[in-house]
């Protein structure tokens, strides 16, 4: 069946070496012999060489390497409803379809000059990239990546801005912000190409990344000009943008610090009714109350905050840290707010991925080139993985997901 | 006239070269988080050698220890020494690694 075509060019050079060998009947090569769900797949970023690898959670192997994927420095992706197919954003405004069975490039477009990341719309036929180079976000079709609206971010203040926390809402709305601009927009797509936008300035000092809840209500934008955050009711979206948690800097003699890699921020920081989010500058973690958004707590933690993210149960939160505090990651216990408990998986921790009912953990370790999975319940190392400089780990599981 | 540069490259000279290997990654993969992994930029510039070839070596040493403070350059100054920022901002001029 697969001898009787032609190798494409995208396809892994494991599977060009098992075609080669004649081992193909034997082995279930994704989109040839057997047929499986994608539901416990899960792609792992090769940011230096511009690939990602499949690879499946059930045994937790590596199925198969997918290159050409250009500059996949910061790469990120979101995926189909049906968990088949993964949009990948790469840093070179390259946005390219994977087909996750048959390890193909489907399509494969260069947007723009320089891209961020990108969010899918909620009824799943729209994807937008969010652009640095020029600033804006570029709406395309899941389809074919045919281009559907060109969203300039033009600021009040005249100038292009480079677009960040880009986020997919209810009735199929983008929410993101302006990082020159100090603003966040809302780009109603129900009319697909003619976008409706409502603009929101001065929102706080340049507005560095943005979540929204899990349940699409609140958009929040981190706030790299100022010691706050930046929080939109999408239920009110005519109450306009209000600051939380503003000056949780300056207090206790603490200088401003600077920032060796900045925060990202999504919807995983919910747990058991608060929000944990990185202090921006301070090795904290800043906890307040969904709805109320008052300041509840700090956790002092071992570093400076990169990724906050909440087991999916909600019953401990996972940290890690910016250069050069990148070695470590820390789990904080919900119910108490303190740190229960120290792992240094060795340099350069880049993400963190919880399998979908949190009962294990991927972690990248770019220096050590490698995935690590880790129990979460006794910490302990489960099994490891070989890979290029891994940074982002996606699992399909997001597919399915408001605000991923 | 020719004395500072002598002294410049001695002092980047002097770095073992597993240093500078670890030099090397830390301005790929770390700088790179912001400036891109082919210093093509991101949330921060480009500083590919045509993109920093206007700036003189003194002042990308000078943003490099003491960053800039207004947007999201942190200050290297604490964590490497100058001969390593030297190193770095000869790195960024020459667009290649030393051999």
């Amino acid at each position: 069946m697969l001898a009787a075509r032609p190798l494409p060019a995208t396809r892994s050079l494991l599977a060009a070496g098992l075609w080669l060998l004649g081992g193909v009947t034997l082995l279930s090569l994704p989109g040839c012999v057997t047929p499986r769900g994608t539901g416990d797949l899960a792609v792992v970023v090769e940011r230096a060489v511009g690939s990602v690898q499949i690879i499946e959670t059930t045994h937790n192997t590596i199925l198969q390497r997918v290159t050409g994927l250009g500059d996949l420095s910061h790469a990120a992706m979101v995926y189909s409803r049906d968990g088949r197919y993964a949009f990948i954003f790469g840093r070179d405004g390259g946005l390219s379809k994977v087909d996750l069975l048959s390890g193909l490039i489907t399509q494969r477009v260069i947007q723009s000059g320089n891209s961020i990341g990108g969010a899918i719309s909620q009824d799943g036929r729209l994807v937008a990239v969010a652009n640095y180079e020029p600033g804006g976000i570029k709406v395309f079709s899941t389809t074919d990546l045919s281009p559907v609206a060109d969203i300039p971010a033009m600021g009040a203040n005249g100038k292009l801005s480079k677009v960040v926390g880009i986020a997919d809402a209810p009735g199929q709305k983008f929410v993101f912000s302006l990082y020159d601009a100090h603003e966040i927009w809302i780009a109603d797509l129900q009319t697909p190409d003619k976008p409706l936008l409502t603009k929101y300035t001065d929102i706080g000092r340049q507005p560095y990344d943005g979540l929204i809840t899990g349940d699409g209500r609140y958009y929040i934008a981190g706030l790299f000009g100022e010691d706050g955050l930046a929080l939109l009711d999408l239920w009110h979206p005519d109450k306009g943008v209000r600051r939380i948690m503003s000056g949780y800097g300056q207090e206790k003699d603490k200088p401003k610090q600077p920032v060796y890699k900045m925060p990202h921020l999504r919807g995983w920081a919910m747990a058991s009714g608060m929000a944990f989010l990185p202090a921006i500058g301070q090795h904290e973690v800043l906890v307040a109350d969904i709805g109320q958004w008052q300041e509840k707590a700090k956790i002092p933690v071992h570093g400076q905050p990169v990724f906050v993210m909440a087991r999916p149960d909600g019953r401990q939160v996972w940290v890690n840290f910016a250069h050069p505090h990148n070695d470590t990651v820390q789990i904080i216990d919900v119910p108490t707010l303190a740190v229960i408990h120290t792992l240094q998986p060795g340099k350069g921790v880049m993400h963190m991925e919880f399998t979908p009912r949190g009962e294990a953990v991927w972690v990248s370790i770019r220096d050590e080139n490698r995935v690590d999975l880790y129990d979460t319940a006794t910490f302990v190392r489960l099994k490891s993985l070989p890979m290029d400089k891994p940074s982002g780990i996606f699992m399909t599981a997001r597919g399915n997901r408001i605000g991923f | 006239m020719v004395l500072p540069w002598l002294v410049m490259h001695a002092e980047a000279a002097d770095l073992s070269s597993s240093r500078r290997v670890d030099l090397e990654n830390l301005l790929t993969q770390d700088c790179g988080s912001c400036h891109g992994l082919t210093l093509k930029g991101g949330l921060g510039p480009p500083l590919t050698p045509e993109a920093v070839s206007d700036t003189s070596l003194d002042v990308l040493i000078e943003t490099i220890t003491h960053g800039r403070p207004l947007n999201a350059m942190p200050p290297w100054g604490p964590l490497l020494a100058p001969a390593e920022i030297r190193w770095l901002a000869e790195r960024l001029k020459r667009g290649v690694s030393a051999p």
